[in-house]
């Protein structure tokens, strides 16, 4: 096959010459930027008035700035989306752990009862157990299964930490709002932030309403059918006659959040004051 | 008091201080006196190291390679003075102020690249600049000056701010100095270097030209 040899536009003899963005296939410009590669630079704008894609230097500077406006803002654009999918699988890890410590951490108690008049329930009693020191074959096994719920314990933890740090990142509006860890629920439960920036507001309020998780969360939760937001204070903290309406705003507002953060990323402070304001209108004069 | 700024820097009154401006659009908020925007060397390792008379190689309408770019707080008053400038930072959500940025500029170009990887922009940026700058703020910043000293012109500068706290939080700014300059020492020729306080804890302004 010779037809590779066609694509230098100059004619000068391909091969030799190193390739800068602006030469190579039909592709545009701002894909060669991000796809291209080369061992060492050259004096491309030079090269590019040679070869015939820019008519002088300063047409060349021009074409530059154009393709690597294009590519810088199409790659950051991609690398954000691929980043709360991240997010997506760590708060659902976090969630397999927290439900696995706790059911394991059942286990132990109840082992435990079976030996101890002082044993009590939860991932804390199992963390305590986990740091005694086994005097029989039997509490071997049992301090060496508190010490897995601790294990798992201490691993939900840090991936909490992760997603508080990393949701104000990937959407720092809806972070602000609901809180890192409920913001990276939703995102979650529509399966990214794109998908949830897609979503009215009616569908925001009830997702996760007949997901497990919720299951999960239904200790603090009675009211499964307000979705994951039930969780949050400004719902739950609303007396029940007025539960509908402050999850009814507090979706709304979420629900432009999220699509502030999808389409522009700015943080705006005032989405936050405007749901506060409403939030004190509805729950209005309970406070006092 | 003599001194040499770069065509295109200078010092300019704000609030009644004498203090360094380069002239382009407002980019964050600064202060700003006939078009001349206040470069505040607390909020810029290279201001800093200007405003600490580092002689940074920079004369103005130089060609300027700048590693970690974040949303383009210095770069934008690089951009300003010097020719084309090319703006390398590798997280997304500060490439889309960057952008931004360079919308309202003529030569600067923003690339999403790790600076740790000169082979995906090499086929980009031009040989022999001027200088390069270099404020990551990462693991291994003496390396990523190795990497990318490719690009310099024999009489270039590397112009890197080197924060101490980014190698190991726990050693001595002092030793990891130390060994940051040992590791530049095969490729290039240290020839100035500073502490930014009180512009900026625990960091080394390093000026050094290619072997
Ligand atoms: C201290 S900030 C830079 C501030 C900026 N120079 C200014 O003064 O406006 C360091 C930046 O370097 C970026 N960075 C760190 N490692 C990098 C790498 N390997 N490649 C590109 N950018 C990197 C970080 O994402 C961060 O935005």
């Amino acid at each position: 096959m010779t037809d590779d040899t066609d694509r230098d536009p100059g004619g000068s003899g391909a091969g030799a010459a190193p390739n800068g963005w602006f030469e190579g296939d039909a592709a545009g410009g701002a894909d060669r930027i991000r796809e291209g590669r080369a061992d060492a630079p050259a004096d491309w704008p030079a090269l590019a008035v040679e070869s015939g894609f820019a008519d002088d230097e300063s047409d060349y500077y021009a074409r530059l700035r154009e393709a690597t406006i294009g590519a810088a803002r199409e790659a950051a654009a991609e690398r954000e989306r691929a980043d709360d999918q991240q997010l997506v699988h760590a708060v659902r890890a976090m969630d397999d752990l927290d439900q696995r410590a706790n059911e394991l951490a059942e286990r132990v108690a109840e082992w435990a009862g079976s030996r101890y008049p002082d044993a009590a329930t939860g991932v804390d009693y199992a963390r305590e157990l986990a740091g005694r020191d086994p005097d029989s074959t039997v509490d071997e096994r049992l301090v060496s299964l508190a010490q897995r719920v601790a294990g798992l314990a201490d691993e939900a933890d840090e991936l909490r930490a992760f997603v508080e740090r990393e949701t104000p990142e990937v959407a720092p509006n809806l972070a602000a709002m609901a809180g890192p860890v409920l913001a990276a629920r939703l995102i979650s439960l529509a399966g990214g932030l794109d998908a949830l920036a897609k979503k009215p507001a009616g569908t925001v309020q009830v997702l996760g309403a007949e997901d497990s998780l919720f299951a999960h969360l239904r200790g603090h939760a009675p009211s499964p059918k307000h979705g994951v937001i039930f969780t949050h204070e400004y719902v739950r903290g609303t007396r029940p006659g007025k539960r509908g309406s402050a999850a009814r705003a507090l979706a709304g507002k979420l629900t432009i959040a999220a699509r502030v953060d999808r389409y522009s990323g700015e943080r705006k402070p005032e989405l936050d004051a405007e749901l506060d304001e409403r939030i004190a209108q509805i729950r209005g004069g309970e406070a006092e | 008091m003599s001194e040499d700024l770069p065509t295109g820097v200078e010092r300019r009154s704000f609030d009644g201080e004498s203090r360094l401006a380069t002239r382009g659009e407002p980019v964050y908020g600064e202060p700003t006196d006939e078009g001349w925007r206040l470069w505040d060397a607390g909020r810029s390792k290279l201001g800093a190291m200007v405003e600490l008379g580092m002689d940074a190689g920079l004369a103005g309408g130089d060609t300027v390679l700048y590693l970690g770019a974040a949303s383009g707080t210095t770069v934008s008053h690089v951009a300003d003075f010097a020719a084309p400038t090319y703006a390398v930072e590798f997280a997304p959500r500060p490439v889309r102020d960057l952008v931004g940025v360079a919308e309202d500029r003529r030569n600067l170009f923003p690339l999403l690249k790790d600076a740790r990887k000169p082979e995906t922009y090499a086929h980009v940026v031009e040989s022999d600049v001027d200088v390069v700058v270099q404020d990551v703020a990462t693991r291994g910043q003496a390396r990523v000056a190795v990497e990318n000293a490719r690009f310099l012109a024999d009489d270039g500068r590397l112009v890197a701010a080197i924060k101490a706290r980014s190698e190991d939080v726990t050693r001595e700014p002092a030793a990891v100095f130390e060994d940051a300059l040992a590791a530049l020492e095969p490729t290039y020729e240290v020839v100035a270097t500073e502490r930014l306080e009180p512009y900026h804890e625990d960091h080394l302004g390093v000026v050094a030209r290619p072997r």
